[in-house]
């Protein structure tokens, strides 16, 4: 087990690690600073779809969604960061305390 | 009076307010995080130096999962890499945002993960001369990094969790908070075309490959796009 552990946790440090060794003049070539740059932006958002839509490796529908709506329209009238996390929180909780969703 | 310096001190309370925020949504996940290792078979220190060593929740969830479900342990290593990779395209972007050396970078590094780069990359760059920036990304690391810690301890030492963060909206609320850290990233219709290419492309993935690989599978489209868009300028 600790063999798992510690490889584990080397391997991603390592992982890390690596991404900030990357010379400058490499980062500042255009074609690589465009792709850095959009780079969160499309796991960070691949991510959220994950984090909605799928229960391990089914996709599914459920309390995630309608609090997912409400937060985006809490986003459009420039709600601030804490409470569009509420928002959602309390849309999934109260869905799913009242068996309105899974 | 200075009107920079107040702003300053505005700006700065409202991002330390988030990052504790981020901090405490996270913990609820440490607590189940700790639960589970001890469940599957890890003793409370191998728990524990996952989420000091590791540091990177994906790949934890996947490392113990992967070890409940009977898979060998260089099945479980391997599979806590995959999940881990996207900290390698964070850290490329992050690097020159905080300007760190020596062991501040070492520090940094391990500090670098979905939360803490969401949080650095939602502020203006050019804001108070980067300290937005910087501000955001270390506040957010050091808060997930203590509670996430702590939260694993306590999982770890009174086993059973203190019920389903589900039934609390957590899950919802983590997908809202990240959301929320991508939302002012997307400032033009390229980038609005990778966001949503980037989720498709994961969710189509989804139900064929295992947890972790469709959201590395989404790197593609920036890849893609930004070689187009980048020779245009080039």
């Amino acid at each position: 087990m600790w063999f798992a552990v510690l490889a584990g946790a080397a391997g991603c440090y390592a992982l890390k690690y690596v991404g900030s060794i990357i010379p400058a003049h490499i980062l500042e070539q255009p074609i690589v600073k465009r792709i850095v740059l959009l780079l969160p932006i499309s796991l960070l958002s691949a991510l959220v779809a994950v984090q909605t839509f799928a229960t391990s490796q089914t996709l599914t529908l459920d309390a995630r969604v309608p609090a997912l709506a409400a937060a985006t329209v809490a986003l459009k009238f420039k709600t601030p960061f804490i409470l569009v996390v509420l928002i959602a929180a309390v849309t999934a909780a109260a869905l799913r305390y009242f068996g309105l969703a899974a | 009076m200075n009107t920079t310096q107040t702003e300053w001190n505005l700006a700065r309370r409202q991002i330390v307010g988030n990052a504790a925020s981020i901090g405490f949504a996270v913990a609820m996940y440490g607590v189940s995080f700790g639960a589970l290792g001890t469940t599957t078979g890890l003793s409370i220190p191998q728990t524990m130096a996952l989420s000091l060593l590791m540091f990177t929740g994906a790949s934890q969830f996947t490392l113990v999962s992967t070890l409940a479900s009977g898979g060998t342990a260089l099945t479980a290593v391997i599979a806590s890499w995959l999940m881990g990779t996207r900290n390698a395209a964070y850290s490329m972007r992050m690097t020159p945002i905080l300007k760190t050396s020596g062991p501040g970078r070492l520090v940094a590094v391990q500090l670098t993960i979905d939360e803490s780069t969401a949080m650095g990359l939602a502020q203006d760059e050019e804001a108070f001369e980067g300290r937005a920036s910087r501000l955001a990304f270390w506040a957010t690391g050091l808060s997930v990094y203590l509670l996430w810690n702590l939260a694993t301890f306590i999982g770890a030492v009174s086993v059973s969790a203190i019920g389903d963060p589900k039934s609390f909206g957590l899950d919802a609320a983590i997908a809202a908070g990240l959301f929320a850290l991508v939302w002012p990233q997307i400032k033009s219709r390229t980038d609005l075309s990778v966001a949503f290419g980037g989720a498709l492309i994961a969710l189509a993935l989804t139900p064929v490959v295992p947890p972790g690989v469709p959201v590395l599978a989404a790197a593609i489209v920036a890849i893609i796009v930004g070689w187009v868009t980048g020779r245009k300028l080039s």
